[in-house]
């Protein structure tokens, strides 16, 4: 290999020396320049820049050594080799030329040869230098880049994921900043009925091709949510997108919680998290919420199973996700925080509204290390008038809106088996402006009646059943088995608008195909508390202007009005 | 970590043992596994019996391999899975999808 070209420093005090030094290093083809004390050789170097410099030990006005320093000092990062040029033998000196930043010796007198070679051998560490110096740099603007691009990223991400509720007074989480590049996705939301929607995901991998999927995630969350759609409809449209868009090999494990304060249950989808708790403030008893399916995104759409488990609640019940970063936690011994240490947790807990911070303790004692992939969610069933929530926001059309009407739909056995039809009918009546203020109550009194038109009327189940926590279980387990086969049958629908002088009024008819009850008991009865049926039917009755029964029992009809002044009564936000 | 493969005589049946950590670091040794092989073989056995440790990753990479040997219709087993192994299989109720012996 020939050495390039270089520019080479000698500084030499001896003019014979320097003149010998000068004539061997300029027939090797480089380019010299020549100093006689120290200083002058400082001077060059700053104005010069050589690549090399040859320095002579003792030296007049500013020896060898504070000039090496010196120009070490100046040459910053970059590697520019100095070789000491010395009479010296003792080892105390040699030392001395290394402590002063020299990289070499060479002893006197001159072997052309072996200069030629330390020379080469200093240019090939000077090269390595500089290619390391350019890599770093290359890096650390790559990096610069990536976290710029991560810093957009999570400023969009925060708009769309927190557009949710997750700063309900119910809800305490824990999550890293950047957790979403760890694959975590935590979302919560406002049911128009009042309920509440919880969402945590863990995608497969890190990165951004983990953070990738949680965006659409988002979208279907929020915009189904918003639109009345319930959890069995919202988890397969997730999963379908999944499935759709990501590679093979990247999926999402998920839990799903779908919370009703008025009704005060909660329905689990868990697939692939690690248990989640439901945990009896009263009692202390703990429910473990087992994942019992595959995570989102590796099912296709035919085969995805959205069945879920249902728990009766009362209030002060906790419901605690995790995602398994929480488990894995190491400390320095590289043990894992493990699910018997957060067991443990558990077990010593005295007071429920303290557990979120027992856990968050036990951690931080158990490992120093901040953790930026654990992520846990701990949601309170409270009274929902507790909760302070925002109004709806229902993008206005225009000022025109529609308020003399009528229209009646029946939907048929066929269709109630795989269609919702709440998030229709909702929309259409969100097209008149001034029920708008209203959509709360009037979602939740569309779902009460059509759950009790389908469930009682069409299925004939008995809420009787929803006695106890067993019954409960095999009341919705009886729902889906029953709605799978069902042939006949039909719920009705009829919308009625009128304009009066001072507002309107909406008169909203539901029917079915049912044998009927008997309307008497059903408006006598009291709510016997810590019951766990006929919620619906007294909610029903608090939230609508009127309630009346048909006298064959087989009709509802309830009515909720408004005044042109007011922005109306928002009952339910309370 | 290290991946050996092993082939069976009629060569319709790969045998892919993983010793050590299965994560994400496994990734490329693993597909090499299964998408180097001159013939094509009708099943697939995982053996999990040095297998310390398996993350979702390694999830993803098992679901890479399903799908590499023909998806649903794929034969993929997974053998000596431990306790550790067999309770994160469990979490992610992939006895939905493989053999777990």
């Amino acid at each position: 290999m020939s050495t390039a070209r270089l520019t080479i420093l000698i500084a030499e005090d001896s003019a014979a020396d320097r003149m010998l030094l000068s004539t061997i290093v300029s027939r090797q083809g480089h380019r010299v320049l020549a100093a006689s004390n120290g200083l002058e050789a400082l001077a060059l170097f700053q104005q010069e820049r050589p690549q090399l410099v040859l320095m002579d030990a003792m030296m007049p006005v500013m020896d060898g050594f504070e000039a090496a320093r010196r120009i070490k000092e100046c040459a910053g990062e970059a590697l520019v080799p100095i070789i000491f040029l010395t009479s010296l033998t003792e080892g105390e000196a040699l030392v001395r030329c290394l402590e002063a930043g020299g990289d070499d010796f060479l002893a006197k007198p001159y072997n052309r040869i072996i200069l030629e070679a330390k020379i080469k051998a200093m240019d090939r560490l000077r090269r390595l230098q500089s290619t390391v110096l350019q890599q770093r740099d290359l890096i650390a603007k790559h990096n610069e880049h990536l976290l710029t691009e991560q810093r957009v990223a999570k400023a969009v991400f925060d708009k769309v994921a927190h557009s949710g509720c997750l700063s309900a007074a119910n809800i305490r989480y824990m999550q890293s900043p950047y957790a979403l590049f760890n694959g975590d996705l935590l979302l919560a939301a406002f049911k128009p009925s009042g309920g509440m929607h919880v969402f945590l995901g863990d995608f497969t991998g890190h990165g951004l091709p983990a953070a990738i999927g949680a965006m659409p995630l988002a979208e279907v969350f929020y915009g189904m949510t918003a639109k009345g759609y319930s959890m069995a409809e919202i988890l397969p449209e997730m999963n379908s997108k999944l499935k759709r868009i990501l590679p093979v090999g990247v999926f999402c494990c998920a839990t799903m919680l779908n919370l009703s304060f008025q009704r005060r249950v909660v329905e689990v989808w868990c697939g692939g998290l690690p248990d989640g708790y439901l945990y009896r403030a009263a009692s202390g008893e703990r429910v473990a919420l087992v994942s019992r399916h595959l995570p989102l995104g590796v099912r296709d759409a035919a085969s995805f199973d959205s069945h879920c488990e249902v728990y009766p609640l009362v209030l002060g019940d906790r419901l605690l996700l995790l995602s398994d970063g929480l488990l894995e936690t190491c400390n320095e011994q590289g043990q894992a925080f493990a699910e018997e240490r957060l067991l443990a947790v558990f077990a010593a807990n005295r007071q429920a509204d303290r557990l979120f911070a027992e856990i968050q303790q036990s951690l931080s004692d158990f490992s120093a290390e901040a953790q930026d992939d654990v992520s846990m969610v701990e949601v309170v069933l409270v009274d929902e008038a507790a909760l302070n929530r925002p109004p709806l926001d229902y993008s206005a059309h225009g000022l025109i809106s529609p308020n003399d009407w009528s229209a009646s739909f029946e939907f048929r056995a066929q269709t109630l088996r795989h269609f919702n039809p709440l998030p229709f009918l909702l929309q259409l009546l969100l097209e008149v402006q001034a029920l708008r203020s209203q959509a709360g109550a009037l979602y939740s009194v569309l779902a009460e009646l059509y759950s009790n038109a389908l469930e009682h009327g069409v299925l004939g189940l008995d809420s009787a059943l929803k006695r106890d926590a067993a019954g409960f279980a095999r009341y919705y387990s009886e729902r889906s088995q029953r709605l799978a086969v069902l042939e006949q049958g039909y719920v009705r629908f009829h919308l009625q608008l009128q304009p009066e002088p001072a507002g309107g009024r909406l008169l909203l008819r539901v029917e079915d195909s049912g044998g009927g009850f008997d309307p008497q008991a059903l408006l006598g009865q009291t709510l016997a508390p810590g019951r766990l049926s006929g919620r619906g039917l007294e909610l029903v009755r608090r939230l609508a202007e009127r309630c009346s029964y048909s006298a064959d029992g087989r009709g509802i009809c309830v009515e909720f009005c408004w005044s042109s002044q007011a922005a109306g009564d928002d009952r339910f936000g309370g | 970590m290290t991946i050996s493969t092993q082939l069976s005589a009629d060569e319709q049946e790969l045998t892919i043992a993983i010793q050590g950590r299965f994560d994400f670091g496994a990734h490329q040794a693993f597909r090499d596994a299964y998408e180097r092989v001159e013939s094509t073989p009708k099943r697939y056995l995982v053996d999990l019996q040095g297998t310390t440790y398996l993350d979702s990753s390694a999830l993803g990479m098992l679901l890479l391999l399903r799908d590499h040997a023909g998806g649903d219709h794929a034969q993929v087993r997974l053998l000596n899975c431990n306790s550790d192994v067999r309770k994160i299989l469990a979490i992610s109720n992939f006895e939905q999808l493989f053999q777990i012996a």
